[in-house]
């Protein structure tokens, strides 16, 4: 059933207008994880099973806990329990919950009727990804790590602090 | 079963890239603008996917792959750019981040 991309789709856009016209970078965030899971969900859709995965461990996992992590950390300050006591409230997490569990009813009910590329397309499993990835696109992974290395360097040495632990001055 | 056609897959990439500019032009808040180039390079990665899977190919899930290790490097940078910046500013308006010298 198409019904499950176009719902999908719909919660995505709906989840980044939410993530754009946030004042709280923490309610943003929460909208913006609910967005990357509905397009993990397309991508599900699109018979791109493998890609699916990556989404939700990379970007909703990985890379959005570092932004919770530095969001949090500029908070940090004397009315931070009275901020974290009113990001609590119901009515924070109630929208990012509600397209959750839409979300979450879409995947079950896709994986119980293994509808996996429902869009009417032919499913590229991971055995193919990684046959690609291996074989003709060996200098592409090569790039990738030299690329990762960089950015390992580059966030080190941004970020280093001085005996004191405080963040030393620029250069 | 009925196939989604070409033309309509490609409106939720646009309509995201589109959002994810919105974003950037209209916040002022650093963290946001880099939220923003997250939700543009995502929906790169989908058109990637959405070719991918028209022609059936895995060159297009490959592609997505390159763009999640940009968006994890990007971002690692970024939210260390951000953090020295909040170090030596008040605030995080990106336009007082021309006040830098030296």
């Amino acid at each position: 059933m198409n019904i499950t991309f176009y719902l999908a789709a719909t919660i995505a856009v709906l989840a980044t207008v939410m993530v754009i016209t946030r004042a709280n970078g923490v309610h943003a965030l929460l909208y913006l994880v609910v967005s990357l899971l509905a397009i993990a969900l397309v991508f599900y859709s699109l018979g791109a099973p493998f890609a699916a995965a990556l989404e939700v461990i990379v970007y909703a996992g990985a890379i959005m806990v570092l932004f919770v992590f530095v969001v949090m950390m500029l908070n940090l300050g004397e009315i931070a329990a009275v901020r974290e006591a009113q990001w609590m409230a119901p009515r924070i997490w109630i929208g990012p919950s509600i397209l959750s569990l839409i979300l979450t009813a879409q995947l079950a009910y896709m994986l119980v009727s293994n509808e996996i590329g429902n869009t009417g397309r032919a499913v590229v499993d991971a055995r193919a990804v990684g046959l690609a990835l291996y074989g003709p696109y060996l200098l592409c992974v090569e790039l990738a790590s030299m690329l990762l290395l960089a950015a390992l360097v580059g966030a080190y040495r941004l970020a280093e602090t001085g005996r004191s632990g405080v963040i030393k001055g620029g250069h | 079963m009925t196939t989604v056609p070409f033309g309509q897959l490609l409106i939720l990439p646009v309509l995201l890239f589109a959002l994810g500019v919105l974003g950037v032009l209209a916040r002022r808040n650093l963290v946001f603008i880099l939220m923003s180039i997250e939700i543009m390079l995502n929906a790169a990665g989908l058109v990637f996917i959405i070719a991918g899977a028209r022609w059936g190919q895995a060159d297009g899930q490959i592609m997505f792959l390159l763009v999640l290790t940009l968006a994890a490097a990007e971002v690692s940078i970024g939210l260390a750019l951000i953090i020295r910046i909040r170090a030596r500013l008040p605030s995080l308006d990106s336009d007082a981040a021309n006040l830098l010298q030296g």
